[in-house]
C-alpha cells in the first residue's frame, strides 16, 4: 500500500520548505517529488491524499506527558493518550513516569510499550525515574530500562532534591547516552504554595510559589552539567530567572535544553480567577513578565522545545477547594493551535515553531525524523487556516481539565500519520 | 437603597454603598441587644446551618446568638460530626446541607475560596465566617462599624496594623474595607509577615514600626500565631515583643485619642502588652458586642429582610 500526499507545502525546517509530493511506502516516506515529477512504480492501489492548501512537517513529538496508565486509568489511558496526541498532531509522545507503579524498572517499561503497540494512535516512548520509585534515595536500574526502550529519565513531578545522588545520576545517565529531563523545584521554597507568588496570590489568600523555587534548581543543576559534563534537559521552564539562566548556560557551552508549554506563553498568575482550579497546574501560571520573558527565550532560542506537560486529572480531583485540587492541565488537544498563536503574533516564523515542536523534540532524543526517503513516514498535516473554539467536550482525552475552554484558536492539525498510516484524519481523503 | 447580593464572601466583591448599608443597618440592631428581651421576630421560620470547619469559639458565637436575637433557627455543625470527616467532598456535603432547604448557610473553612465554591452551588445566601488566609468580611465589617461609631467617620482615618499580615484574612478583609472607605492604612511586620504585592489591596507597607503608628486614628494588633515559628517566620516571641510589640512608648507616638482594636484572642505579653490592652483607648471588647449586631444585620439583608429594608 502507498500514499501520495500532494498539493501541500512540505516544511521540514532546516532541511526543504516547497510545494513538493510525498510518496510514503508501507512504514516509510519513498520519495519527496516535485509536483511535475511522476510517481514512480505501480500506480494503481495509490492512494492520493490532497493536501492543497495545507502544511505537511514532520511529525510533531510532545516530549512531556503523563499517560496516568497503569495506576489512574480513569484520568486516562495510554490507548486514549495516544488518540488524543494524534488528534493534536503529534505523532509521539514521552510518556512520564509518574505512574502507579512508577516506571522505574523493565517490567513496566515493557507493560507502556506493549499498550501503546495496540492503541494504533501516536508513538509512546517511555520515559523511566530517575530514582526507585522516583523517591529520591537510590538511582533505578536504568540501563535495564533502556534495554527495554526507555528513551529519557525523569522523577517528573518531584524534583531529585538530593544534590549527590542527581550529580550521580548525569553522571551515569551520561555513560548511556541517556537525556535527564529535569523537574525543577526546591519543595522548601514551594511550601505548600498553590499558586505564582505575587499580588494575584495575596489578593486570593492563596500562598505562593516564587520563582526562585524552579530557578534555584536550574542553576544548581546547571552546575551541576557544568560538573560533570553530562547533557540536562530541563522540563516546564515558566519564569524569566530560569531562563536568564539557561540562556548564560548555553552562552558558557553548557549542555542544557529546556521546554516550556503553551499556558505558559499565553496565560498569566492574574487570569486565575474566582478559584478555578481549571488554571492550577505546577509550575504556575508567572506574572506578565515572566510570560514576556517565555516568549523571549522562545524567539532567542535559549528554550528549545515546545511541551504540553499535559496532565489529564478527572473531574473529582479538581473540583475542590482550589489548594486540594490536583495540579495540572490537559494539553494534547489545544496545544498546536495555542502555539501557532506565537506565529500569527509575529514572535516565531513558521518553521521555527516547527523546529520547536518537532525537530528539537527528536534530536533531544536521538532520533531523526527529517522528511527525506527511507525515514519513517511519521508525519503532520496543518491546516493554518482553521478557525475554532476550544472545547472540551469535543476532546479525545479522558479528561477536561483546561483553562482554555471557549478560547478562539486559529490552525490545527487535520491528519497524523504514523509509520505510514494515518492514525488521525479530519478530512476524508479524496 | 436596597441589598442585592446573595451571599457575603469578602470585602472586595462589596461597593462602598453596601458597605455602608451594613453598618447603618447594624447600628440599628445594636439596639436590639440592649433591650431586656434581647429578641425580635424578624428572621422567625428562617433557618441557619453554621458550618464550621475550622475551630472557632467567639466568631461562631457571635454568629448564633445573632441568629437568635433575630428568631431564627439556627445549627451548628462542627467538622469532627460531619460526613467530610468520613471523606466526603466540600461539594457533597453542602448540597447535602442545601437539599434541607437551610435560608443561610454561614461557613468557616481553612482553605481560602472555599466560600465561593459553595456560593456557586447553591441557592441559598451564604455568608463567609472565615476561608483560609482569603476573607473574614464579618470581622472587617464590625471594625469598621465599631471605628465609625467611636470616631463618627472612617474617611481620612490613618489605621496602622501591625501583625502577620501575609497569613491574616482578617488583616486582608480590613485592608480592602476601610481603605474603600477612604482611611488610609499602613502595615507592618518582619519582611516575613508581609506578602508580596500586599499594597495593591490598598495600603502602605511602613518601614519601621515607629512610622506605621506615627499620629495614627487607630492601632489593630494582629495575633501572632505560636505555630507560625515553624514556618521561619521570627525566632522567638521576646524578640517578636520587642521589635513590633505594642507599648505605651509606641502607642504615645499616635493621635491622643488613638484607639486601640484586636480581633483577638489576644497574646498578652507579645503583639500588645497588659496595661495598654486593659487601658482606656482599648475598644477590644466593643468590637466583641458590636460583632452581634453586625452579624444580625447580615442575617438581616441576605436573609430576606432586605426586601422590607425601606419600611423597616
Amino acid at each position: 500500500m502507498r500514499t501520495l500526499i500532494k498539493g501541500a507545502r512540505v516544511l521540514d525546517p532546516g532541511k526543504l520548505d516547497g510545494n513538493k509530493t510525498v510518496l510514503i511506502s508501507g512504514q516509510t516516506i519513498e520519495a519527496v517529488l516535485d509536483p511535475s515529477d511522476s510517481v514512480p512504480g505501480n500506480v494503481e492501489d495509490l492512494r492520493v491524499v490532497d493536501a492543497d492548501g495545507l502544511v505537511l512537517v514532520p511529525g510533531l513529538m510532545d516530549i512531556h506527558v503523563h499517560l496516568r496508565e497503569p495506576g489512574h486509568e480513569y484520568k486516562e489511558t495510554i490507548a486514549t493518550g495516544a488518540a488524543a496526541a494524534a488528534r493534536g498532531g503529534f505523532t509521539a509522545v514521552c510518556a512520564m513516569p509518574n505512574t502507579v507503579p512508577v516506571n522505574d524498572n523493565a517490567q513496566v517499561t515493557r507493560f507502556v510499550l506493549e499498550k501503546a503497540g495496540v492503541a494504533k494512535a501516536a508513538r509512546v516512548y517511555p520515559v523511566g525515574a530517575v530514582t526507585r520509585g522516583s523517591a529520591g534515595t537510590r538511582l533505578a536500574e536504568i540501563r535495564d530500562m533502556q534495554l527495554a526502550g526507555i528513551v529519557a529519565v525523569s522523577d517528573d513531578g518531584r524534583p531529585v532534591e538530593n544534590a549527590q545522588l542527581m550529580r550521580r545520576a548525569l553522571e551515569y545517565c551520561d555513560g548511556l547516552s541517556i537525556p535527564v529531563f529535569v523537574h525543577a523545584e526546591d519543595l522548601s521554597l514551594v511550601n505548600g504554595g498553590a499558586m505564582n507568588e505575587g499580588p494575584a496570590a495575596t489578593f486570593h489568600g492563596i500562598p505562593g510559589i516564587p520563582n526562585a523555587a524552579e530557578a534555584v534548581m536550574v542553576a544548581r543543576d546547571i552546575l551541576l552539567s557544568r560538573l560533570t559534563g553530562a547533557r540536562v534537559h530541563f522540563c516546564h521552564i515558566s519564569c524569566e530567572e530560569s531562563i536568564d539562566l539557561i540562556r548564560n548556560a548555553k552562552l558558557q557551552g553548557v549542555r542544557v535544553t529546556c521546554e516550556t508549554a503553551p499556558h505558559y506563553f499565553t496565560l498569566i498568575d492574574e487570569d486565575v480567577k474566582g478559584y478555578d482550579t481549571r488554571f492550577k497546574m505546577n509550575p504556575p501560571l508567572r506574572s506578565e513578565k515572566d510570560r514576556q520573558a517565555v516568549i523571549q527565550g522562545l524567539v532567542d532560542g535559549t528554550i528549545d522545545v515546545i511541551a504540553s506537560d499535559h496532565a489529564p486529572h478527572s473531574q473529582e480531583e479538581k473540583d475542590l477547594e482550589f489548594d486540594r485540587a490536583a495540579f495540572g492541565i490537559v494539553g494534547l488537544e489545544t496545544a498546536l493551535p495555542l502555539s501557532l498563536k506565537l506565529v500569527q503574533g509575529g514572535w516565531l516564523p513558521l518553521d521555527e515553531l516547527i523546529m520547536k515542536m518537532a525537530k528539537h523534540p527528536a534530536r533531544i532524543l536521538g532520533i531523526n525524523n527529517d522528511i527525506i526517503p527511507g525515514n519513517p513516514a511519521d508525519l503532520t498535516l496543518i491546516d493554518l487556516e482553521d478557525k475554532r473554539v476550544i472545547d472540551p467536550d469535543r476532546f479525545v482525552s479522558k479528561s477536561r481539565n483546561t483553562p482554555f475552554t471557549g478560547m478562539s484558536v486559529q490552525g490545527t492539525a487535520v491528519a497524523t500519520m504514523v509509520n505510514g498510516t494515518f492514525v488521525f484524519e479530519r478530512r476524508p481523503a479524496q | 437603597m436596597r441589598f442585592t447580593k446573595k451571599d457575603i464572601l469578602d470585602i472586595h466583591s462589596l461597593d462602598p454603598e453596601e458597605i455602608a448599608l451594613i453598618l447603618d443597618t447594624a447600628m440599628g440592631m445594636k439596639e436590639i441587644s440592649q433591650r431586656p428581651v434581647k429578641k425580635v421576630p424578624t428572621l422567625r421560620g428562617k433557618t441557619i446551618v453554621l458550618f464550621f470547619q475550622e475551630p472557632s469559639t467567639r466568631t461562631k458565637l457571635s454568629f448564633e446568638i445573632a441568629a437568635k436575637r433575630l428568631s431564627a433557627d439556627s445549627v451548628a455543625i462542627a467538622k469532627a460530626g460531619s460526613s467530610m470527616a468520613k471523606g466526603e467532598t466540600l461539594i457533597d456535603t453542602v448540597k447535602n446541607l442545601e437539599a434541607m432547604r437551610p435560608d443561610v448557610i454561614v461557613m468557616r473553612h481553612g482553605s481560602s475560596g472555599a466560600a465561593y465554591l459553595v456560593a456557586n452551588r447553591v441557592d441559598c445566601s451564604v455568608i463567609n465566617a472565615g476561608d483560609g488566609i482569603h476573607a473574614h468580611p464579618s470581622q472587617a465589617l464590625l471594625d469598621m462599624m465599631s471605628v465609625r461609631e467611636k470616631k463618627g467617620r472612617l474617611s481620612g482615618l490613618k489605621l496602622a496594623m501591625i501583625g502577620d499580615i501575609a497569613h491574616s484574612r482578617v488583616a486582608r478583609s480590613d485592608i480592602a474595607g476601610f481603605s474603600k472607605m477612604g482611611a488610609q492604612v499602613w502595615v507592618c511586620a518582619p519582611r516575613t509577615m508581609i506578602p508580596a504585592g500586599i499594597q495593591a489591596l490598598g495600603c502602605t507597607v511602613a518601614p519601621t514600626m515607629e512610622a506605621c503608628v506615627a499620629d495614627a486614628d487607630v492601632i489593630m494588633m494582629l495575633r501572632i500565631q505560636k505555630e507560625r515559628m515553624n514556618d521561619i517566620l521570627f525566632p522567638t516571641e521576646r524578640e517578636y515583643a520587642g521589635w513590633f510589640g505594642l507599648n505605651r512608648d509606641r502607642v504615645a507616638l499616635a493621635k491622643k485619642d488613638v484607639t486601640i482594636m484586636h480581633p483577638g484572642p489576644m497574646n498578652r505579653g507579645v503583639e500588645i502588652s497588659s496595661d495598654v490592652a486593659d487601658a482606656g483607648y482599648s475598644m477590644i471588647l466593643d468590637q466583641v458586642t458590636n460583632g452581634v449586631a453586625l452579624r444580625m444585620a447580615l442575617y438581616y439583608l441576605v436573609a430576606g429582610g432586605s426586601r422590607h429594608a425601606d419600611t423597616d
